[in-house]
Parts: structure tokens; C-alpha cells; sequence
């Protein structure tokens, strides 16, 4: 078609180095005006070849490998590594209880400071400043806790192989029920600034839909996939650790955009909040101590291969280890990060919006980039 | 010193100069006053810490520590950047931010009124009106993308909010029937603060205002997690102060207008009772220092609720922010002027006041609104549970 006018489509690079891509994501965008004609993901700014580290060096050290992934959710990253490896070795059903429910606890924690960063930066990213600092007053109190019990704060470094490296201490459970009464209301607060603000909505509504079925060929999980409306929770689809025996919802969303996400995400931690509440008596009606199977100091899983996933905050965090049965170390580890799979669908996503909502793109498919490059 | 001299030079400039200086100290204490209430909206301390040393409290030491910092900080020049335009840039929106400020009526006439216009309004439309171009030519001249959108966006803001920002004062003119400032605040003395008869204006002034000033929700062409940081991502040093010195001051500048339009500017009174304009200057000297203190109170007010609303909302797209100036505010401004003009006329032809029958009104919609914010709150929406579903 001749146009009246030359129209040339600028591009621009959008990262590495920029306020919104939350770490090093680039996308460099081909713009026609302020509308994405085209943008495309670049990634490996953060790759420090985790996969092949895991080849040499025995299973207990991979785990602080772990941790550096999905920095912010580590200790979900920990829970997949043990349940693998324990999976391998065979010793799922010799964990104690204690131990299970202290891995639930930490999980669930770290969700709800997963989610709460989520939201920050979500919120910060569309303009409104104000939920940035509220949520980061709470995720302080979850951070302590952690630090409570390991020392650490992001890092965690919390489980091991067989259990749990220490037991709690000694008011740690209190500092939790302090915490659990109070969140309820600070999720209530967060959502009086958005959820019916009119220029959030305008900015969420009707932003990137995913139906359900492209979400599902995408290979998409977590949040984003149950905000399309799929109920997939793999803490309900295949329970590990005690999840069966405690109450919780499957939030749910209706147009797979991104308010639903943020809807889902809102109702996540209050789901995260109560199952708390029900470890809380569970865990004090345990035998203190009795957190670590009795197997060999060494490990060393017997010859095959696994494939394990739990839900980490961001959705299906799997881990696939292949065991020769004659070191210490695995023959192949391979990490299926959430972030990266859920990344796929940007262009997709942003294909015909605009600048402005490719920063509530990112921000929603709630990316970390430790985890997409490893 | 022959009498025309001191009165037409000499004088207007000595009140330009403390004008001047009293503003800039505003603006200068506004970085240190956001910061704090920014911070106590947002659950921290903001900058409590600067002059403990000096024996200065509550961090108040940042106000110097600030320009300080501005003045001894590199500054750098992009090598690619248009060197003429990169230096005007910052410069162009000074002068009409500085400018306006010899013609607002700070107090009672004649002293504390710098220049008594006629026009003075149309004077200042105009004036602050130019302010966009260096933001433009800095946005271009720093051969940077994001500088560039952060510039257009700019543009097509002040341009599309100019138009109901203007159309908004039309209701005000009608009422008043003047152009003159001193005159139009007096009338509200006399009569009623024009925010009744004319409310609808004054809100769309109170958006329009802050589309103008690029503050929150309408930072569009500085949107720090889109464009880094738009129009000035180059600027550094004084040269990023500038900037930040003229968007401040036509903050100022466009908190004065309000006060003088809508709020009856220095006086505090209704149909001539209170403290009028010749209230006060039957009380001197101390009236006009009076009327001044009721003025920059009233200033303060409106400088403050642009904080509360940088605190309070996230940003609009730009598409929808063209969607809202062209099709609800002039539209609105539009049906404003169309009503007010007819009101008037038929007080004119009937022997009714137009602006008691436009007051209540306004009175009527305000109330409305208050009934609308008070009553009790729709359920927050939730995600849909499985159990629901």
C-alpha cells in the first residue's frame, strides 16, 4: 500500500538497563508511535550456567545454588531441589512431620513476600507509588522472620536433604501468628488503593489476554495461568509434603488480563495467610527436634532420573536430575524455571498495545531473571 | 528620582524581586515539604537527617543542601546531543515561569501588586502557555529515544489540556466581566467564591492544572518506569535543576491562578462581608500583609494536593489521557461556558442573579459528591474461588 505519508517504525532497546524490566530483561521493541508493532525478548544477561555447576558438586551443595535463581522465592527453590532429590533416593515417605509442615511454612511465607515484591513493583510500574512502600513494610516482617530462623533473609538456604537443617526457634512460631493476624488487614489496605481505583483498572483491564487455551499451549503456569481461568495448582494436582491435609482455595480469573492476574495474585496471599494459620497449631502438636529422616550422611541417589515440580509463587518450578548411582554429584541437572516458560508470551502479549503497557506486561507475567537465565 | 521612574521601574521591579525571592523559597522548601509528606503518606521518614550537625531540625537543611548538590554535580553533555538546543531546553521554560510572577496579585492593591494589567490573565495564559517549547527542544536535543517520546508526549499533553484549561476561565470571565485579576477577586468578594457558580471549571482547572505541570496521574512525559526518565534523561547538574525549578514554579504559578479565579485569592469574605479588599487596606500595612499570608495559605493548600495526589494515584496511558482532554473535559468545558453564558443572560433579561441560581447548583453537586464519597463502600471484588465457580 503507498502511503501519504513515510512511515518508519523506530526502535528501541528497553533494557537491559532500565527502571522496569525488573533486572536485566531486554526487549527491543519496534514502535510505530507510541504502539508495538513487534517486541523481542533478549535474555541471557544473567546466565552463570547454574545446570552445569549442579554437574560438580555433591547434592547438598547445589542447594545455596538454589537460592540465587529465583532470588526473591528461595525458599521455594530449595523445597523443589530436596523433594527431587529426595524423590530419587526414594526417602519421600520418611520426612518427618515436623519438617514437612516447617517446608510448607517457609513456602508459604515466601509466597506471600514473593507476591508482595510482585505487587510493588506492579504498582510502581503503572504509576501508583504509595503500595511500593506498604508492601515492603510487610514483606520486612516476613524477611525477619526468615533471618529468625536461618540468618539469612533473601539467600535462605533453609532445607536440606532428608529435612530440615534446624529446628525453630524458640518464639518463631508467635512472631508467625503475630504476623498471619495482621496481614489479612494489609492485604485490605493494598486493595483499597487499587482495586477499584479507576486509572489502575483503565491500565489492567482488558491489558494482555491469554486465553485459556493459548495459556495452556504455552506451556504457561501459576498466576498467569489461573488468572485465564484454568484451575491448575500443583500443590492441589500433585500434593507434596502435607499440602493435602490443609484447607485452601484455587483462586480463579475470568478474562486471563491483567487485572485478574492481579485479582488472582491478591487472593493467593490470603489463601497463603490462612493455610499459615492452620500449620501453626499443627506444627506446636509435633515432637520438637524431630525434623531430619535418618539416612546417610552421604548422598548418593541410586541410578535412574526425576522429574519433580512444585508451585513456586511463580508456577510450575520443576526440577529433572539424572543420577549415575556412582558419585555424589548428578550426571545432568535441569531446571524448568517458571519465569522463563510464562516470559514466552510477552510478544505475543504485547503485540498492538502500547509502550506504557508493556512495563504492566512485564510487571504481570512477574518475571525474575535469576530464574530465566540461571 | 523623577516620580514616573520609581513608579513604572523602580518600584515594579523591587516587588518583582521579593516576589521573586519569597516564590523561590517556596519552591525550594516544596522539594523538602514533598519529601517529607510524601514520606509520611507512604510510611517512612523522608529526608529528616541534613543540618543535625548545625543544630537544624527536621531535616529543614536539605533545602540548601539541594542546589548545593545541583550546582557542584558534573555536568554532562551528551556528545551526540544538538549543543544549542541542549542548552535552551532548560532555559526556555524559566522565563515564562518567572515571568508570570510580576503579574499575579499577591495581596490589596496597590502594594502588593507588582504590575496591575488589565489583561493580566490572558497576559499569563499566554505566557505560561510557552513553557512546553524547551521541554520539546531538550526532549529532541538530547538525541536520546526515550528523551524524545518523553518530549512528543509532552507536546501532546500541554497542547490538548491547554484547550480545556482555557475554556474552563471562560465561565469565570462571564461572571466577572474582566480580565484584570484584582478586578476578578474582588468580585468574589463581593459576591461568592466563584467555585460555586462555576464549580464544573474548576475542577476541570483543578485536572487540567496538573495534565499542564505533568504531575501524577498525568506524568506521562517524565513516566520513570517507561521512559526512564522522558524528556530530561540527559540532564544533569543545574541544568536538570532548571527544569525542575520551572516546573515547580508554574506548579506555583498554577496554584495562584486557582486561588485567584476560583478561591478569591487574598480575601476571606462573602457578598462584602469579611475581610475584603477594602478591609483589609483599611487596616494598612498589616491588612496587606494579612491579605498576602491568606493568599499563600490558600496557595499552599492547592501545592499540597498536588502531593496528596502524586501519593494517591498510579498513571494514566497516553492514549487514554487524549480519550479524557478531548472527549470529556472540552466537551465539558464546553457545555460549562454554554450553560453559565445562558444563565446569565436570562438573570440579565429576567432581573434574576445568574451566579445565586449557578451557585446552588454547585452547591447541590457538591453535596452530591460528598453524599457519593460518605455513603458505605461496594464490596472490594475478589478473584473468583474454585468453590465459587
Amino acid at each position: 500500500m503507498v502511503s501519504m505519508f513515510d512511515v518508519h517504525e523506530m526502535e528501541v532497546n528497553f533494557g537491559p538497563q532500565h527502571p522496569s524490566t525488573h533486572g536485566v530483561l531486554r526487549v527491543i521493541l519496534k514502535i510505530d508511535g507510541e504502539r508495538i508493532v513487534d517486541a523481542k525478548p533478549i535474555i541471557g544477561y544473567l546466565h552463570r550456567g547454574t545446570e552445569k555447576l549442579f554437574e560438580n558438586m555433591s547434592y547438598p551443595m547445589c542447594i545455596p545454588h538454589t537460592d540465587r535463581m529465583d532470588y526473591v522465592a528461595s525458599a521455594t527453590n530449595n523445597l523443589g531441589f530436596v523433594e527431587t532429590v529426595e524423590k530419587l533416593m526414594g526417602i519421600t515417605k520418611q520426612i518427618p512431620r515436623r519438617a514437612q509442615l516447617m517446608r510448607v511454612m517457609l513456602s508459604e511465607l515466601q509466597r506471600i513476600s514473593s507476591h508482595l515484591l510482585w505487587l510493588a513493583t506492579h504498582a510502581i510500574d503503572i504509576g501508583a507509588m504509595t503500595p511500593f512502600f506498604y508492601c515492603f513494610r510487610e514483606r520486612e516482617q516476613v524477611l525477619d522472620l526468615f533471618e529468625e530462623y536461618c540468618g539469612a533473609r533473601l539467600t535462605l538456604n533453609c532445607m536440606r536433604i532428608g529435612g530440615m537443617p534446624d529446628d525453630l526457634p524458640p518464639d518463631w512460631l508467635d512472631g508467625v501468628e503475630k504476623f498471619v493476624d495482621k496481614f489479612e488487614a494489609a492485604v485490605d489496605e493494598y486493595e483499597s488503593l487499587l482495586t477499584n481505583n479507576r486509572i489502575w483498572k483503565k491500565r489492567t483491564v482488558g491489558i494482555g489476554v491469554i486465553s485459556p487455551e493459548d495459556a495452556i499451549d504455552w506451556g504457561i503456569t501459576g498466576p498467569p495461568l489461573r488468572g485465564s481461568g484454568v484451575e491448575w495448582d500443583l500443590r492441589r494436582a500433585q500434593p507434596y509434603e502435607c499440602y493435602p491435609e490443609l484447607q485452601f482455595e484455587i483462586p480463579i480469573g475470568k478474562n486471563g488480563d491483567t487485572y485478574d492476574r492481579y485479582l488472582v495474585r491478591m487472593e493467593e496471599m490470603r489463601q497463603s495467610n490462612w493455610i499459615l494459620k492452620q500449620c501453626i497449631p499443627l506444627v506446636k502438636a509435633t515432637p520438637a527436634g524431630d525434623i531430619k529422616a535418618k539416612i546417610s550422611k552421604v548422598v548418593r541417589p541410586p541410578e535412574g532420573e526425576v522429574y519433580h515440580s512444585i508451585e513456586s509463587p511463580k508456577g510450575e518450578l520443576g526440577y529433572y536430575i539424572v543420577a549415575d548411582g556412582k558419585t555424589q554429584m548428578a550426571y545432568r541437572c535441569h531446571v524448568r524455571p517458571p519465569s522463563f516458560v510464562n516470559l514466552q508470551a510477552l510478544p505475543a502479549m504485547a503485540k498492538g498495545h502500547l509502550v506504557s503497557d508493556l512495563v504492566a506486561l512485564i510487571g504481570t507475567i512477574d518475571i525474575v531473571l535469576g530464574e530465566v537465565d540461571r | 528620582m523623577p516620580e514616573p521612574l520609581m513608579r513604572y521601574l523602580i518600584w515594579p521591579l523591587v516587588k518583582f524581586l521579593v516576589a521573586f525571592i519569597v516564590v523561590q523559597v517556596i519552591v525550594a522548601a516544596m522539594n523538602w515539604i514533598e519529601r517529607r509528606l510524601l514520606g509520611l503518606m507512604q510510611a517512612r521518614l523522608g529526608p529528616n537527617r541534613v543540618g543535625r550537625e548545625f543544630g537544624i531540625p527536621w531535616g529543614l537543611a536539605q533545602i540548601i543542601a539541594d542546589p548545593i548538590k545541583f550546582i557542584l554535580k558534573e555536568d554532562i553533555v551528551p556528545s551526540s546531543s544538538e549543543k544549542v538546543a541542549y542548552f535552551l531546553g532548560p532555559m526556555l521554560p524559566l522565563i515564562p515561569a518567572f515571568l508570570v510572577f510580576c503579574l499575579i496579585p499577591y495581596g490589596p492593591p496597590p502594594t502588593f501588586v507588582v504590575t496591575h494589567v488589565n489583561v493580566g490573565l490572558l497576559l499569563i495564559l499566554a505566557l505560561t502557555s510557552t513553557g512546553v517549547y524547551g521541554i520539546i527542544l531538550g526532549g529532541w536535543a538530547s538525541n536520546n529515544k526515550y528523551s524524545l517520546m518523553g518530549g512528543l508526549r509532552s507536546a501532546a499533553q500541554m497542547v490538548s489540556y491547554e484547550v480545556p484549561f482555557g475554556l474552563s476561565i471562560v465561565g469565570v470571565l462571564m461572571l466577572c466581566g474582566s480580565f484584570d485579576l484584582v478586578r476578578i477577586i474582588n468580585y468574589q468578594a463581593d459576591h461568592i467564591w466563584n467555585l460555586f457558580p462555576q464549580l464544573i471549571a474548576a475542577f476541570i482547572f483543578l485536572v487540567a492544572m496538573n495534565a499542564e505541570n505533568n504531575r501524577t496521574p498525568f506524568d506521562l512525559p517524565e513516566a520513570e518506569s517507561e521512559l526512564v526518565a522522558g524528556y530530561h534523561t540527559e540532564y544533569s547538574a543545574m541544568k536538570f535543576a532548571f527544569f525542575m525549578l520551572a516546573e515547580y514554579s508554574s506548579m506555583i504559578v498554577n496554584c495562584c491562578l486557582m486561588v485567584s479565579l476560583f478561591f478569591g485569592g487574598w480575601t476571606l469574605a462573602i457578598n462584602g462581608y469579611g475581610l475584603t479588599t477594602g478591609a483589609l487596606r483599611s487596616m494598612g500595612l498589616a491588612g496587606g500583609i494579612l491579605g498576602a499570608l491568606i493568599f499563600i495559605t490558600k496557595v499552599m493548600v492547592f501545592m499540597l494536593m498536588y502531593i496528596w495526589f502524586r501519593a494517591t494515584f498510579p498513571r494514566f496511558r497516553f492514549d487514554q489521557l487524549m480519550d479524557l482532554g478531548w472527549k470529556w473535559m472540552i466537551p465539558l468545558a464546553l457545555a460549562n461556558i454554554a450553560v453559565t453564558a445562558i444563565v446569565v443572560l436570562l438573570g440579565q433579561e429576567l432581573n434574576f442573579q445568574g451566579e445565586v441560581v449557578l451557585s446552588i447548583a454547585g452547591a447541590a453537586i457538591i453535596a452530591f459528591t460528598l453524599y457519593l464519597l460518605l455513603r458505605p463502600r461496594a464490596k472490594v471484588i475478589h478473584a473468583r474461588r474454585v468453590s465459587e465457580a
